[in-house]
């Protein structure tokens, strides 16, 4: 077996079309999720922390549980729902990356609410008294708190991308790794490792985690720069 | 009420659809639906450019083991189904799921196992017998285990053996071809698996072919068009396109040259 490093230098260095493709695929797919669970979850969840109604606690704790959804069971109740067979056939989304957004919506919703709700409710506890005689109300109060917690909720989201770039059960089964079509880099490696080709599939997840490297280095400098302004 | 909540959410997903699934370019293309041996063997990487260039027909192919792959065609998921395991392929269309069944092509099963061939299945008369003696020698043995056209093929050795696979010996990986060739590369163990994808297998450590070529590892290799009548979606035009060069001259002879290290893999048998 080949250093995977060796190999993995070399694909960089190749740019190979192929590669290429699926890394933009995976990328276009995740951040698609991360946008969406983003523009959902980030009110949802300052609602939930602010709002008080019956069955708000039986709420909060179903969506923590939902963080621990297996990837797999997500993407088995999306192609159901997507199957010819299923209820939502006829849209014809099987097989295609927006079945894959879809389920990787899925996975990161759950930790964007529970992760805002956490942060919004600490911030609402201390500042409370200080957005009330401002005269901010709690729906009025929820712009000032995201924006107050917003290096944590970045770390939030991040965790969301993480978990939604590491997974493979539930693209697999959704997206069904059609080369050129819905392959990502995860069942890409999934399918060199079924080949064999050990080296090639440790290169793509080398890869991989540089790219979710990146991404957080990124992030991190952005909330440095964002402190050192503020301090 | 509820048709209501339906309608809601076929419009977001739609609204989704139409944001991040914009095809770069608009062509016609079908699903297949096949089993891994063909898709790890590299066969359709390189048989299909040749297909989509003589018809512009893009072919996109869902891998999965053979009793998975006749699932989606049932359910309407894939316009073709392209597979090893002829008793359920006739069921599947008995059960009026596919239109007819063509032969395209052959290969054949081996079973692999350690180079020490601890069960001394080199010695046997043939592969019923091979069978025998890996299980009499308690040698370990990892079985697909997932209703492949693979594991079908094993059990009816094991049946034929009138061997209950039972025990520690037995290890049911529940995995694709090359899942269970690293599971019993690690064991070690021996294995059924078709001849295409352990040429093109790549980690295959200790382990070598230990018995082959009773012709009751002939292993043909189907293709049928989910019926149209039953899931009116199939792209039945463009599906028998690909089944008609499948068996013609064109696609008999792209299947015949295809090699992998020298070696053909799979052997064209259209009628």
């Amino acid at each position: 077996m080949d250093s995977p490093f060796l190999i993995a230098i070399g694909l960089i260095a190749a740019g190979d079309p192929a590669l290429t493709e699926t890394i933009a695929l995976s990328l276009k797919v995740t951040l698609t999720a991360v946008s969406i669970s983003c523009l959902i979850g980030l009110p949802l969840g300052a609602g939930l922390a602010l709002a008080q109604f019956p069955g708000r606690g039986a709420i909060v704790v179903a969506f923590n549980a939902l963080m621990g959804l297996p990837p797999v069971v997500a993407g088995l109740l999306v192609y159901l729902m997507l199957s010819r067979s299923g209820p939502l056939g006829d849209l014809a989304l099987l097989f295609t990356p927006t079945a894959m957004v879809i389920a990787q919506t899925i996975l990161i919703l759950p930790i964007v609410i529970s992760l805002t709700r956490s942060v919004v409710e600490d911030l609402w506890a201390e500042y409370r008294e200080q957005l009330r005689s401002l005269g901010a109300g709690r729906l009025r109060a929820v712009p000032t708190l995201l924006w107050d917690g917003r290096v944590s909720l970045v770390t939030g989201i991040l965790a969301g991308f993480g978990r939604a770039s590491a997974e493979v059960g539930a693209v697999l089964i959704v997206g069904g790794n059609i080369a050129g079509h819905t392959r990502t880099m995860t069942t890409a490696i999934t399918l060199e490792t079924s080949r064999g080709s050990l080296g090639l599939a440790v290169a793509l997840g080398i890869i991989l985690l540089l790219i979710t490297l990146s991404l957080n280095a990124a992030a991190w400098g952005l909330a440095q720069s964002a402190r050192g302004r503020l301090g | 009420m509820l048709s209501n909540t339906r309608a809601l959410l076929l419009c977001a997903i739609s609204s989704l659809a139409s944001i991040a699934a914009v095809p770069a370019f608009a062509q016609d293309f079908i699903t297949v639906a096949s089993t891994t041996s063909t898709e790890n063997s590299g066969l359709f990487g390189y048989i299909l450019p040749m297909f989509t260039e003589e018809t512009g027909i893009d072919v996109r192919v869902v891998a999965q083991g053979t009793g998975q792959a006749l699932e989606t065609g049932r359910r309407g998921d894939v316009d073709v189904v392209f597979v090893h395991a002829r008793p359920a392929e006739e069921q599947f269309i008995a059960e009026g799921y596919g239109v007819e069944r063509f032969d395209v092509m052959y290969n054949d099963f081996v079973i692999v196992g350690p180079d020490s061939d601890p069960a001394n299945t080199r010695a046997a008369e043939n592969a019923v017998d091979a069978m025998t003696a890996i299980a009499q020698a308690g040698a370990s043995f990892a079985s697909r285990g997932d209703d492949s056209g693979t594991h079908q093929a094993e059990l009816a050795l094991w049946s034929a053996a009138d061997i209950a696979p039972e025990g520690a010996w037995y290890l049911e990986t529940g995995s694709g071809m090359g899942a269970t060739l690293n599971t019993a590369v690690q064991v070690p163990a021996y294995a059924l698996t078709d001849r295409g994808t352990w040429l093109s297998f790549e980690n295959r450590g200790d382990l070598t072919v230990t018995y082959e070529g009773d012709p009751v590892l002939f292993n043909p290799y189907g293709v049928i068009l989910v019926n149209p009548e039953l899931h009116t979606h199939v792209k039945a035009q463009e599906g028998q396109a690909f089944i008609d060069w499948l068996v013609s001259d064109a696609g008999q002879e792209a299947i015949a040259d295809y090699q992998v290290g020298g070696e053909q893999l799979f052997f064209p048998n259209a009628q």
